[in-house]
């Protein structure tokens, strides 16, 4: 019976499937996930679900503490925190999101370039020493001061600060994942499988895609996660300098600073942003560690 | 010689592949590594030549460079009356399905993220318009081939044995139907057992198929099992070059003898009778080879002209090329006097 060759094809199953058995084995991968995505549709649902909104003043319940009505407490405006938080987690994840994924696809392609091209190495690494070696929040409190007000100008205040502060962190921070990257690519190229894939005769387009992208997957993975957490806190921080979003705008960064004038009286205040951004790094990061090894079909199915 | 039915299908002429060595401060050009040095050789359609030779000599490096995986320094490789040497980027990709390598480390040979399936239908999508199951079904075919289960192409290669892995290169190799195939110690990672199965897979496709293989190793009774010709390389040059039974019973060049008294015999009988030569020193460094012959710091029969002048390779027997100065008279009882002296 199993000796005659079977002539059906059977139905592939699918290796996203392998993938996710493998992800949810990873208990730390699961609970970062499950966190991310409360936070995730907290942040887009809920201010639509709460019945206070994140901008408006009532003065008489200024300054109060965590009660039923408000659960994170009141700020001295009496504007309600946790409407304020979750309005705030949209601009900051935003910004955390697409931030990262311009400093990913930028540091890839430089690394992966450099470390393919010999030709291109040189200058290409000496351009990211050269952003390395840049004091990274001076130059971009000088980008913000420079190119605010045409951009608010053009996009309207929230949107041209968004943009700018996304293409700022995006551009200075690209540098780690571009030197890991190049190292790892460096390395596969001088694996079998790539002069294997040179005597059949691919082209380095498709090397690149089929033979080098695959396999510098993990440390991709890894710097992604972590350019997360970087990408809000530099948001944070340049908020918290107040050189971010508009002041009645509220993101994580812009709440945190603005609890800290408080922070002997209420210090929850501050806690609570922090507590936020602290929550969703964590969920990041532990979620792109189940991810990389879920990816890795050297390590799926142990 | 002209009534010879077999055409050579792949020609060497003064090949030389020379690695540059960069050092100092500024990173200047200081040396050459000469791993490949001027060899020229033939292998007639459907022949194995068999290449040996110690670690390092260059043995590998003549494998990647007649596929052109390294730029050669100086000379010509024809395969099948094309110049390989000097073709340019498209022309060389499409000459590519006529050769293929097969790997030393049949781990490494296969891209970790890749299914088997995908492995062998590489080559396939690079170079035929298939539609997708037609791939399928050529791949299946190629694992029937090279014995390998069909349902195993959604696997990947970690999930495989030693002797498995090689045979999926093998499919690789074969997917295009190449008519030469490098094998570069193609067995060199596999247990003994597994060893002798993959090169009777080898010399089944060779039967089947009609290729034409260098078949490169330094385990010198596995290329007397496969070979048709022998090429024994030291130091980036080829010392002697004969069928395998002449080289085998009767080698001429004093390294060829070394390197023959060192393969075991099985009878503890004979063995203790045989005489070991025994060469002391070191390989020199290939970036910096001895005046005259290569092989003068550790011949054991060296004569004065061998400090001075390089020899020459040529046929001192019908079919039988020696690099060696004892053979600059090309008298064939001088020859054989001089083969029983050493």
């Amino acid at each position: 019976m199993t000796d005659t060759p079977v002539e059906t094809r059977k139905a592939a199953r699918s290796q996203w499937w392998d993938v996710w058995d493998q992800f949810k084995s990873h208990k730390g991968a699961m609970l970062g996930a499950i966190f991310f995505v409360i936070i995730l549709f907290g942040v887009l649902i809920g201010p639509l679900l709460w019945p206070y909104d994140a901008t408006t003043i009532d003065i008489r319940s200024r300054n109060q503490g965590p009660s039923w009505g408000h659960p994170m407490g009141t700020d001295q405006l009496g504007r309600d925190t946790f409407a304020r938080v979750m309005i705030g987690g949209r601009v900051s994840l935003a910004v955390g999101l697409t931030a990262m994924f311009i400093a990913l696809v930028l540091g890839t392609f430089i690394g992966v370039l450099a470390g393919y091209f010999k030709r291109l190495d040189g200058i290409l690494m000496r351009t990211t020493d050269l952003f390395l070696a840049l004091p990274l929040l001076p130059l971009l409190l000088v980008v913000i001061m420079l190119f605010r007000e045409t951009l608010s100008a053009r996009f309207g205040p929230e949107g041209g600060i968004f943009i700018l502060m996304v293409s700022a962190i995006g551009i200075t921070s690209w540098m780690q994942t571009a030197r890991i990257v190049r190292g790892d690519v460096l390395s596969l190229k001088e694996r079998e499988f790539v002069l294997a894939a040179r005597s059949i005769g691919t082209p380095n387009r498709r090397m690149i895609t089929r033979h080098v992208l695959p396999n510098v997957l993990s440390p991709i993975m890894v710097s992604a996660t972590l350019g997360i957490a970087t990408a809000i806190i530099t948001e944070s921080s340049l908020s918290f300098l107040g050189l971010g979003f508009p002041p009645d705008f509220p993101t994580w960064g812009r709440l945190l600073r603005d609890g800290t004038d408080f922070l002997q009286q209420y210090p929850e205040r501050a806690i609570w942003p922090g507590l936020m951004i602290s929550l969703t790094v964590l969920g990041v990061n532990y979620m792109g560690d189940g991810l990389r090894d879920a990816l890795d079909p050297r390590i799926r199915g142990r | 010689m002209l009534d010879d039915p077999l055409k050579p299908l792949v020609q060497v002429d003064n090949l030389k592949m020379h690695f540059p060595i960069y050092g100092g401060l500024l990173r200047r050009r200081v040396g050459e590594v000469k791993a490949v040095d001027g060899i020229s050789f033939e292998i007639k359609e459907g022949e194995t030549l068999g290449l040996v030779g110690e670690s390092g000599c260059g043995k590998s490096t003549v494998g990647r460079a007649l596929l052109r995986l390294y730029e050669l320094t100086d000379g010509t490789v024809k395969i099948d009356d094309y110049d390989i040497a000097h073709a340019s980027p498209e022309k060389l990709r499409k000459m590519r399905p006529t050769m293929q390598m097969i790997f030393q480390d049949p781990q490494a040979s296969l891209n970790p993220r890749m299914t088997v399936g995908e492995i062998i239908a590489e080559p396939l999508r690079e170079h035929l318009k298939m539609t997708k199951l037609e791939r399928e079904d050529r791949v299946g075919d190629l694992m029937d081939q090279v014995g390998l289960n069909r349902d195993f192409a959604k696997r990947y290669s970690h999930e495989f044995s030693g002797g498995q892995r090689q045979r999926i290169g093998i499919a690789r190799a074969l997917a295009l139907s190449p008519k030469f195939i490098v094998c570069d110690e193609p067995i060199a990672a596999l247990d003994v057992s597994i060893q002798a199965q993959v090169v009777n897979l080898l010399e089944e496709l060779q039967e089947t198929m009609g290729l034409t293989y260098l078949f490169i190793s330094h385990d010198l009774s596995m290329v007397r099992h496969i070979a048709d010709r022998v090429a024994v390389m030291y130091l980036g040059r080829i010392v002697e070059l004969a069928p395998r039974d002449d080289i085998y019973s009767e080698p001429l060049h004093p390294y060829t003898k070394a390197l023959l008294s060192a393969v075991p015999e099985p009878d503890p009988s004979i063995e203790s009778k045989v005489e070991r030569v025994i060469l002391t020193g070191d390989v020199p460094s290939p970036s910096n080879p001895p005046r005259g012959c290569n092989f003068c710091t550790r011949c054991p029969a060296v004569m004065d002209i061998c400090k001075r002048e390089e020899p020459t390779f040529r046929e001192v027997l019908p079919g039988r090329f020696v690099s060696c100065h004892h053979y600059n008279d090309v008298d064939e009882i001088a020859v054989k006097a001089t083969a029983e002296d050493l």
